[in-house]
């Protein structure tokens, strides 16, 4: 790998390590992350098949509260540096995918760190604040920030330093059976995430859409797009129908005008 | 305070310190921290609109404390709250009587409600949506399906962030009332029904289990599979095997039905449906995520290892 592609990766790293606790612009999702790395690497085509698998997984992976989600920021950073190190192409793959979930408690427990060492720093703040100095504030901020943009730099970083040579060692010492039933968990997994966003959202009004929506999947010719488009078209109508429900007092009054001249002519009929 | 009259003329902020505000925001959480959680990042964005506002430094000392007191909510919800503590904050400037403790009492009354919305609409609808569809694309190498995530995810954001932060300034003290009633609460609703589905259709789509035993071995009549012996050499052979494939006759002598076979003839993706029930029922036990994920890992091993899977 150049050196400019090393410095690339890092600056990608660093900004995965400020999203992963921003979270606004998403550069640590998998889908962005490893595609930025496959990009400056060179192993574009990975990178996306990467990202794709990862995000799958990480799909319910929130931060709620002051409860910390397992971090995708260093398990799409780090796995796509060593799909690329090991030099496996898109066979690599699945292997890197099933590297990412020891790596996500990794990067969970480095960012547990940093928001501990955050809170001294925001005493120092309260300090520039008493003394009026809004520049201290925001640097102090700063400070915070680019601290977790290094807890993704410097693994990341570090992994590079490690020879390609012995990340394909590695990687080829593993055996097929162990590679080939990571990759069946990896098809497996994803139901874990699905499961945490079912959970909190879950309620007995919601439940019947869950239903529709896993039956209707069958119909293999509806692209995800069609299908969330038939979902918010069920969305609207339930709510509309609720509400309508609501302010009339009596649903169902025989032929009243529902202000549908087509629905009108065919109820008389 | 040596005027004896006070000032006609008022503080206001302009659009651009708002903008300014709005932009801050954005790194809400760069200094999220165990004791007072978002509390840095707070003071951080709102510190354009206190230097504009407030002229003396021991006003604006004051006021970069009260706004480092605890604040933590959705990252993105935080605007509707910052446009209305804005607008108390122009009041103040002004010289109406609004105390610190209206100021904490309208950002902690707001927090709570408004991260209920926040969470259910951003992270567990808008985002598994959006990557599940980014992320279908990129499985196949597309690079569409980043690019696609990437932009619509930001143009929700930045549009949630401006646009709330505006209505929160504008609607001032009003919009607390307004928060219990209908609206909100429609858009909750609506995106956890429109979540719901679609996850219905993930499981089904996404979670991939396919067991491998064959359940039977059926020899097969004669003229229900290609003959392969007594087909035509050459180019005519080819031909007359896929037009034979084509109407329906199988390539294999014996027919094999796996267990997958089987399940699928009940509704294809039961066993994804379990397997994600089940991950329910033990995150409900308080199974931690992790463990969950790697206990798959192990199945999956050892299933493939002894040919179930």
């Amino acid at each position: 790998m150049s050196a400019i592609s090393m410095i690339l990766v890092v600056i990608v790293a660093f900004f995965a390590g400020m999203e992963g606790i921003l979270d606004q612009w998403q550069f640590h999702q998998p889908l962005v992350a490893c595609t930025l790395i496959g990009l400056v690497t060179g192993h574009l085509t990975e990178g996306i098949m990467l990202g794709g698998s990862l995000q799958m997984i990480a799909l319910g992976w929130a931060n709620v509260g002051a409860a910390v989600a397992p971090d995708v920021a260093l398990a799409s950073v780090a796995s796509a540096i060593i799909l690329v190190q090991g030099g496996q192409g898109v066979h690599g793959v699945g292997s890197a995918v099933a590297l990412a979930i020891p790596l996500a408690v990794a990067g969970l427990f480095l960012t547990m760190i940093v928001r501990t060492v955050s809170t001294a720093f925001v005493h120092l703040m309260d300090k520039a604040a008493k003394e009026g100095n809004s520049k201290m504030i925001d640097f102090w901020h700063y400070i915070c920030l680019a601290l977790q943009g290094l807890r993704i730099a410097i693994p990341a970083a570090l992994l590079l330093v490690i020879p390609a040579s012995s990340v394909r060692g590695m990687l080829a010492a593993m055996p097929d059976w162990l590679n080939d039933g990571m990759s069946i968990g990896g098809g497996m997994v994803v139901a874990v995430g699905y499961a945490m966003v079912i959970n909190m959202m879950a309620s007995r009004e919601v439940w019947p859409f869950f239903i529709i929506g896993f039956v209707i999947a069958a119909l293999s010719d509806l692209t995800l797009i069609a299908i969330g488009a038939l979902g918010v078209a069920l969305a609207l109508m339930y709510l509309t129908l609720d509400k309508g429900g609501s302010n009339s007092g009596s649903n169902n009054g025989g032929s009243s005008n529902t202000g549908d001249p087509l629905g009108d002519i065919l109820d008389d009929y | 305070m040596a005027e004896p009259v006070v000032s006609e003329k008022t503080i206001s902020l302009s659009k651009k310190d708002r903008i300014k505000v709005a932009w801050r925001t954005q790194f809400l959480q760069g200094s999220w921290n165990y004791e007072r959680m978002q509390n840095g990042g707070w003071c951080y964005s709102i510190i354009p609109a206190i230097n504009k506002l407030y002229e003396k430094k021991e006003d604006r000392a004051a006021a970069y404390q009260r706004h480092l007191e605890f604040f933590n909510t959705h990252p993105y919800v935080t605007s509707p709250i910052l446009g209305v503590t804005l607008a108390l904050e122009e009041e103040r400037a002004n010289g109406a009587p609004i105390d610190d403790a209206a100021i904490q009492g309208v950002k902690v009354g707001m927090m709570g409600p408004l991260a209920g919305v926040g969470d259910p609409v951003f992270w567990f609808t808008v985002r598994p949506m959006l990557g599940a569809l980014g992320a279908s694309l990129a499985l196949g190498g597309n690079i569409v399906g980043p690019i696609l995530f990437f932009i619509l995810w930001n143009i929700i954001r930045l549009a949630t962030i401006w646009y709330t932060q505006e209505f929160g300034y504008k609607a001032g003290n009003a919009i607390t009332d307004d928060l219990s009633g209908g609206l909100l609460q429609m858009i909750t609703r609506g995106a956890s029904m429109m979540g719901m589905f679609v996850l219905g259709a993930l499981i089904e789509r996404w979670v991939n289990i396919d067991f491998q035993p064959a359940v039977s071995k059926i020899q097969q009549q004669k003229g229900a599979y290609i003959d392969w012996n007594s087909l035509p050499s050459g180019k005519a052979g080819i031909h007359e095997a896929l037009s034979q494939q084509a109407a329906g006759r199988s390539l294999d002598k014996v027919k094999v039905t796996t267990l997958q076979d089987n399940l699928d003839e009940l509704i294809p993706g039961l066993v994804p449906l379990l397997l994600t029930f089940l991950c329910m029922w033990l995150l409900k036990k308080n199974v931690s995520p992790i463990v969950i994920i790697l206990g798959i890992f192990v199945v999956g091993i050892l299933g493939h290892v002894v040919g179930l899977l």
